[in-house]
């Protein structure tokens, strides 16, 4: 797990939409498994910071969205849907439309969809940003949770420096004005992690001290 | 507060009805009438038989047309809003026929099509279908930049994107389109009724205003009336039936 850090505006979203293919980049190239990265991949899948659910779809129609695309047996499908959105937290609410769940179901439903379709990397694009700050925290230990079940490498953008330590094996900080890679720090807290003992941790608020002078300058 | 809704209407219905009443008694039968009377000469036309022979010729003509102007509009729509080359090649005509005044194209139709019903399906077409695309043309281009970029990212083909993205998202613009077209259509349909052969409820509105027979007159004029309102209420319902996560959003405003 990857978190890249750093300010509105320093190009944090945009450098992930060019690993995912969205946007072709002016200068320089993005290699996945060192193949180029040209367009969208079916591997590579994004959670979105505006979750990014289909209104008029069911939240079960809404996670088996990237297995329909790719052609999958129905009877793979209803597997899959039933076993993320349980891992999500979510069984029982599969036919419920996505105004009839809160942000933090809505964000659950949206790494449901993503992880369904067995990504090799998993992006993650300020997806806890627009919840509510105990909302938030809840999902960032469902996060870690599931991804010590599933593990994935994945790519996650945040602005939160706290988030950035509890979730992340390396923080990427990044600067604005120009947008630049400052520093590619190392976290180094054991797995699993309790986010009160990460909040407490000396190694972690020296971490975050120093990431913080980082930011500033 | 919706009871209260509905007795101010009922009031007003009341009061309206009242005085037409007493002030269409009092006027020559030739030049007005009054709703005792359109109400007993909508029961004999109905009763004989002449009204729902007439209508049903109305809606057959109608009914081809929306078929047709679904049909064709919403493709239509959906191409000019997704592919510019398509609505920079397009366009202009399409934006020259929405602004002419359909009457005007009528005699050529005549010429082109006949008398007969399928002149009138193509004269009530032409009144339909342009709302319809321009309707859908403005929905799709106002599908949410954020979910375009889902699709992408999950590797969507453009047919799917249609089906999962394109058409649901733009369902509440096409449903407003085709309750505009049902008010032009109807327009179009007596415009076709009474420059084609002459037939439906045109037919009726000309026979009764030639022969001076006002009560009569209003029977089609009523049955108009009543049919818009109907198959606009119709087209909603059937939106929120095809729509069901608009309920809420429709329930709030």
């Amino acid at each position: 797990m990857v978190c890249l850090l750093g300010p509105s505006g320093c190009g944090k979203t945009t450098l992930l939409r060019v690993v995912d293919g969205l946007i072709v980049p002016d200068d320089g190239e993005v290699t996945i498994g060192g193949r180029r990265v040209t367009g969208p991949r079916p591997d590579v899948a994004m959670v979105f910071q505006q979750f990014g659910l289909f209104p008029w779809k069911r939240l079960r129609q809404n996670v088996a969205y990237g297995l329909e695309l790719r052609g999958r047996p129905r009877a793979e499908i209803e597997r899959a849907v039933a076993h993320y959105t349980a891992l999500v937290g979510l069984g029982g609410f599969e036919q419920a439309y996505p105004y009839q769940l809160s942000g933090g179901m809505q964000q659950r439903a949206g790494l449901a969809r993503a992880l369904a379709v067995n990504p090799s990397i998993l992006l993650m694009d300020e997806p806890f940003g627009s919840l509510d700050a105990q909302t938030r925290e809840t999902l960032q230990e469902e996060l870690a949770r599931i991804l010590a079940r599933e593990p994935k490498t994945v790519l996650f953008v945040t602005h939160s420096i706290d988030e950035a330590i509890f979730l992340g094996d390396r923080v990427v900080v990044m600067s604005s004005r120009p947008g630049r890679v400052r520093e590619i720090l190392t976290v180094g807290l054991p797995r699993p992690r309790d986010l009160n003992q990460v909040r407490a941790d000396a190694h972690a608020i020296t971490l975050r001290a120093h990431i913080w002078e980082e930011l500033r300058r | 507060m919706r009871r209260r809704a509905v007795a101010v209407r009922l009031a007003s219905l009341a009061v309206v009805l009242t005085v037409w009443e007493l002030y269409g008694r009092s006027v020559n039968p030739i030049l007005f009438t009054y709703p005792t009377a359109v109400a007993e000469a909508f029961g004999e036309l109905a009763g004989s038989g002449e009204l729902g022979a007439y209508l049903g010729q109305s809606l057959q003509v109608l009914a081809y047309a929306l078929l047709l102007a679904v049909g064709a509009g919403i493709p239509a729509g959906v191409l000019m809003a997704r592919f510019r080359t398509v609505e920079l090649a397009t366009d202009l005509y399409v934006n020259a026929l929405y602004s002419t005044p359909m009457v005007a194209l009528v005699p050529l139709i005549v010429l082109w099509f006949g008398f007969k019903v399928p002149a009138k399906v193509v004269i009530v077409f032409l009144f339909m279908v342009f709302p319809i695309l321009i309707n859908t043309e403005q929905g799709v281009k106002n599908v949410d930049r954020g979910l375009l970029e889902v699709a992408r990212s999950f590797c969507s083909t453009e047919p799917r994107l249609w089906r999962d993205l394109v058409l649901p998202a733009a369902l509440p613009f096409i449903a407003a389109g085709v309750r505009l077209a049902i008010g032009r259509g109807l327009v179009g349909m007596v415009i076709a009724e009474f420059y084609t052969s002459i037939s439906g409820l045109g037919y009726m509105i000309v026979r009764y205003a030639n022969a001076f027979e006002t009560a009569k007159l209003f029977v089609p004029i009523v049955t108009l009336m009543v049919t818009g309102v109907l198959l606009m209420n119709g087209a909603r319902a059937l939106e929120l039936w095809l729509a069901p996560w608009q309920r809420r959003a429709a329930r709030e405003t």
